[in-house]
């Protein structure tokens, strides 16, 4: 069964990569090295993605510069966040890999960052879109503060999201399937646009 | 007191009430206990004016942020009177989310260098 939360829109650079497509994916595999260890790749990876990209954004005044330095500092705090809650939420027994690809379309970079997910934690997380969707990002981004603050085992959970659509404007919709070759688990796969002017 | 790791270092002096953040705080969320330690000896002082330099701070995550914004709502519960952010315009994600701050302590004065 496939469930789809927001405006989803599939890739197409999977099966129909034009030649006007620019597009890098990267797959990690499941791994026993404990998430601690690992966590550093997240930011490493999310910085090659960014200056990637930057370079298809060239000129040395102002302008560029500013746009350069937007798009940099976006594309590496959404792919880092994407690619956190990725490794955090994968469910190890599904031994599925994790995915980032982005696309860079005309005024937008458009990302897929795909894992498999706990079946125990799929409704709540559920809960929680359907939220971030329906309601005013910014009243909710402050609400989950105020929860985070009253509970300090708390992982903060949406706040990443919440600032990606809030001080980022960036537009976000997931879709839910199953897995193949597990039946419990699931994949969720998250787009993100991030457009820029 | 002071943290000084590879990738952040977090000062806290208390003689002039000034708490420096720098480097890249993208740390999972028990990490920060220790950032938060630092963070907290800080608001707890209860000084009158308080200084928080986040020029050097180049990358955060979300965990960072909540880290940061924990810090403000602690300054607003001992009602600070005056607390001075300073941010960096260079690092896009400072212009971007710093302003959240003012949300949670409206007193709170957010300069770019």
């Amino acid at each position: 069964m496939t469930e789809i939360y927001g405006n989803y829109v599939e890739r197409t650079y999977t099966s129909d990569a034009s030649a006007n497509s620019e597009f890098l994916v990267m797959n990690f595999s499941p791994t026993s090295i404990p998430l601690q260890h690992r966590w550093r790749n997240n930011g490493l990876s999310a910085d090659f993605l960014a200056d990637y990209l930057s370079t298809f954004f060239p000129g040395e005044d102002d302008e560029s510069l500013n746009l350069r330095s937007e798009i940099k500092g976006g594309v590496s705090y959404i792919a880092n966040e994407l690619l956190e809650n990725a490794m955090k939420f994968n469910y190890a027994p599904a031994k599925h890999s994790v995915s980032i690809g982005m696309e860079l379309k005309e005024d937008m970079v458009v990302f897929y960052v795909s894992n498999s997910i706990d079946p125990v934690v799929i409704k709540p997380f559920q809960d929680l879109i359907q939220r971030m969707l329906t309601e005013d990002p910014n009243e909710l981004y402050v609400e989950k503060l105020m929860e985070n603050e009253d509970d300090e085992e708390s992982s903060a959970s949406g706040l990443g999201y919440l600032t990606m659509m809030n001080d980022w404007n960036a537009i976000l919709a997931w879709k839910f399937e199953d897995l193949e070759e597990h039946s419990d688990a699931q994949k969720v796969t998250v787009m993100v646009q991030y457009s820029f002017s | 007191m002071e943290i000084v790791k590879d990738q952040y270092v977090v000062k806290y002096d208390s003689e002039n009430s000034t708490v420096v953040c720098s480097g890249s705080f993208r740390l999972t969320g028990p990490e920060y206990t220790d950032v938060a330690e630092i963070l907290n000896a800080a608001a707890d002082a209860k000084p009158e004016v308080l200084n928080l330099d986040l020029t050097g701070l180049e990358f955060l995550n979300s965990s960072g942020i909540n880290t940061l914004s924990k810090f403000v709502i602690r300054l607003r519960k001992h009602k600070a009177t005056q607390v001075n952010v300073k941010g960096n315009s260079e690092f896009a994600w400072q212009k971007k989310s710093l302003a959240n701050f003012q949300k949670l302590l409206p007193g709170l004065v957010l300069e770019f260098d």
